[in-house]
């Protein structure tokens, strides 16, 4: 039982549903239960989190990363995986926490002050949280002053910073002063990302990394 | 079930009816006064015995004038098939015409006596010997039959090309005259099961190859049901001839009933006039002579509106097939055959270019583009073909055909209808009600159901141009599929019955 469950919350990770009503890679699994139903089921009938994490979650997301890679697999299907762990973590957290099991990493994101595009951002945000992490997305136009206090209050890990414009990719240098002159800087991985910013400005700014794009930024993570 | 084509919804056109009315006036002047000239006696006596005024004219080569009445030519415009069926050794493949619907075939052609391989070689950079790069090379050669049977093959295998004009002129040292065609014939035929279009070089070989036709499609009734070959002959030079040699073909083919292009192929500037409106009526006129002619010979034979204008190079004088005015010609022509109702058979691709390249690139796409958008229903377009027509590049033709799927995607028709509408509101309610905002969700259900365009199938990785090395990856890969040859006892009764196909054409004498 434990273990045909956890393949079948294997193999709709590999499909990319997230609930009962997703019809995934093709009809094969249409109708019957998603990752958040069978996560659900498994919790109920006590099969340990984390292995409901490592060899259903996890395991079907490496397939997904490999389909990807052989150009099997495109972003929308690795983004429908990626929300289907990532609203299968939101079951499991309070379960999680019960148990003292921790996460991969808290990880805030936010596009930086004057600029209101989100599309990568939000992308990183599925992609990070169906990786395992802990995302507390921001938001939009985040003033630096607020980006400096969830650092302080909740001291996450890492941290993203997303820009699209030239105009507003400045900000980005801001925030990383802002954290030195608050000493907050060495507490956080600060990772930069945007259609604007490149591998020199990340340098030039004093960030710890840019990610050409969402997997890289998992990439990035994974690596320290 | 015939191959689908590109069906255009709403065919590009130049013309105001009202300007095609005036072209369709002035060829009819045209073809009284003054007429046509020909070097072709029979074509003259049939002309002559329905109503055409004769005259001969003195000098050292026998002609004569000839002016056809409008009556006659309207005529054989009624008797002239709306609707013509290519058929094909693959009964799949075939082709069915209809002169008022704008349904494209894509067919390979023409005949090339240079044939361009490709090699990879790689360079070092002086400066920085750690730096290579790999560079296409080409190579021009003579084209032979084994160049032919690959053209052949690999045109089966491309998705897009719908039937088959030899690409190569076959220049082997045991190819003579008399056995050119039926070796072009059977090499192409045994390589493809796409319906084949050809030439004759010699009118001695035609009732070799009809045979050859009858053989593979079952008996005389069943290649006229399927016919699996049909002709293009170049009975007009322009200006308002009618050629000698071709002319009698042309006469030969009309009476065995198959189906023939009237081929004309005036160059503006020098054969037609250099204006728009001069060379349309001209080639208007001449294209009808040679349809009115077939009907004559016997009414009924399928033919098909063959136009292949061009615009001479202001440098050289030769042709200009990459010009834009060209194009503008031959959409001209697509809506001239409609006007009829009559197939027609149009050119687009021909390049100036004379090896792979930008260049060749943007001549050759412009007017695929244009062309394919005006709707004829057989749209010669020289895949792989350089240098006007005088050279062919399978790798060329691989890229063409990746090319024209783009084309048959644009030209798609927008679905746009109420419930589409419905479904998308109901989208657009749900994603505007999720923290995030993005369709990307609704992406999956449509990613493999063919309604979303691919990248370009030859995009290289990072910065680096892999286009040609991708491209020949993919040709030796279609070369090295199987094609479905004609079966073994089919082979036998060829080789048995048709003098002169070069024995290692035989696949299965040459297997065993």
């Amino acid at each position: 039982m434990s273990k045909d469950i956890i393949g079948t919350i294997k193999e709709n990770v590999i499909q990319g549903r997230k609930t009962q009503g997703d019809v995934g890679i093709d009809d094969s699994l249409a109708g019957t239960p998603g990752v958040v139903e069978l996560v659900q089921q498994a919790l109920e009938g006590n099969i340990s989190p984390q292995i409901i994490i490592s060899e259903g979650l996890t395991a079907g997301m490496q397939v997904v990363g490999e389909k990807f890679s052989t150009k099997e697999y495109f972003i929308p299907d690795m983004l429908a995986s990626a929300e289907a762990v990532g609203a299968a973590m939101d079951i499991m957290k309070p379960v999680l926490e019960s148990a003292n099991v921790e996460t991969k990493g808290k990880f805030a994101i936010a596009t930086v002050k004057g600029d209101i595009h989100d599309i990568g951002k939000n992308i990183v945000a599925i992609l990070l949280k169906g990786a395992g992490y802990e995302v507390n997305d921001l938001g939009i136009d985040v003033p630096t002053e607020k980006v400096v206090e969830f650092v302080k209050e909740e001291k996450p890990g890492y941290l993203g910073l997303s820009a699209l414009l030239t105009t507003t990719m400045t900000e980005m240098g801001v925030v990383i002063k802002a954290l030195e002159e608050n000493k907050l800087r060495s507490s956080v991985k600060v990772l930069i990302g945007g259609a604007a910013v490149s591998e020199e400005f990340a340098q030039e700014i004093g960030a710890d990394a840019y990610c050409v794009n969402a997997f890289d930024a998992v990439k990035v993570l994974e690596g320290y | 079930m015939p191959r689908k084509g590109i069906l255009v919804d709403r065919p590009f056109e130049r013309l105001t009816r009202e300007q095609a009315e005036l072209i369709h006036q002035a060829s009819m002047q045209i073809l009284t006064d003054p007429g046509l000239i020909s070097f072709n006696r029979e074509a003259v006596d049939i002309l002559h015995s329905h109503g055409a005024a004769v005259e001969s004219i003195a000098g050292d080569h026998q002609s004569w004038q000839v002016k056809i009445p409008e009556q006659l030519v309207l005529k054989a415009l009624d008797t002239a098939p709306k609707t013509v069926k290519l058929g094909a050794r693959n009964p799949d493949n075939a082709l069915i015409m209809h002169g008022d619907e704008p349904r494209v075939y894509l067919i390979t052609g023409s005949e090339t006596n240079i044939w361009l391989d490709v090699d990879f070689p790689t360079y070092v950079n002086k400066a920085d010997p750690t730096k290579e790069i790999r560079v296409p090379e080409f190579k021009p050669r003579r084209g032979t039959i084994d160049d032919l049977c690959q053209s052949a093959h690999v045109c089966e295998h491309l998705e897009m090309v719908d039937g088959y004009i030899r690409t190569v002129n076959i220049q082997d040292r045991d190819i003579i005259e008399d056995n050119k065609d039926v070796n072009k014939f059977f090499a192409s035929l045994n390589n493809n099961t796409k319906h084949f279009m050809s030439g004759l070089t010699s009118l001695k070989q035609l009732d070799n190859v009809v045979r050859m036709a009858e053989l593979i499609a079952g008996g005389k009734k069943a290649l006229e049901g399927n016919p699996i070959i049909s002709f293009i002959t170049c009975l007009v030079k322009s200006p308002l001839q009618f050629v000698d040699d071709t002319t009698e073909t042309f006469i030969e083919v009309c009476r065995r009933g198959l189906p023939i292009v009237v081929s004309s192929s005036p160059q503006a500037g020098t054969t037609a006039p250099i204006k728009e409106a001069g060379i349309m009526a001209q080639i208007n006129a001449e294209v009808l002579a040679g349809i009115t002619l077939g009907q004559l010979v016997k009414p009924g034979t399928p033919v098909l509106y063959g136009s292949v204008p061009v615009r001479a190079r202001m440098d050289t004088l030769g042709d200009s097939y990459g010009s834009v005015e060209t194009s503008q010609y031959n959409i001209d022509c697509v809506q001239m055959a409609r006007f009829y109702r009559i197939p027609n058979y149009s050119t687009s691709g021909v390049c100036d270019s004379k090896i792979p390249g930008q260049q060749s690139s943007i001549e050759r796409l412009f007017s695929d583009i244009v062309v394919t958008m005006s709707g004829p229903q057989f749209l010669h377009c020289a895949f792989g073909l350089l240098d006007c027509n005088s050279v062919f590049s399978l790798l060329q033709a691989v890229l063409d055909d990746a090319h024209f799927k783009m084309i048959e995607f644009f030209l798609r028709q927008p679905r746009i209808d109420q419930p589409e509408l419905e479904a998308m509101l109901k989208q657009m309610r749900e994603v505007v009600a999720t923290p995030q905002k993005l369709y990307i969700r609704y992406i999956r259900p449509v990613l493999r159901s063919g309604e979303i365009s691919g990248v370009y199938p030859f995009e290289g990785s990072g910065e680096a141009d892999d286009v040609f090395e991708l491209a020949y990856e993919q040709m030796k890969e279609l070369l090295a599929r199987p094609v479905e040859h004609i079966d073994r006892e089919t082979t036998a009764r060829i080789f048995e019955e048709i003098p002169g196909i070069l024995p290692r054409l035989n696949i299965y004498e040459s297997r065993s």
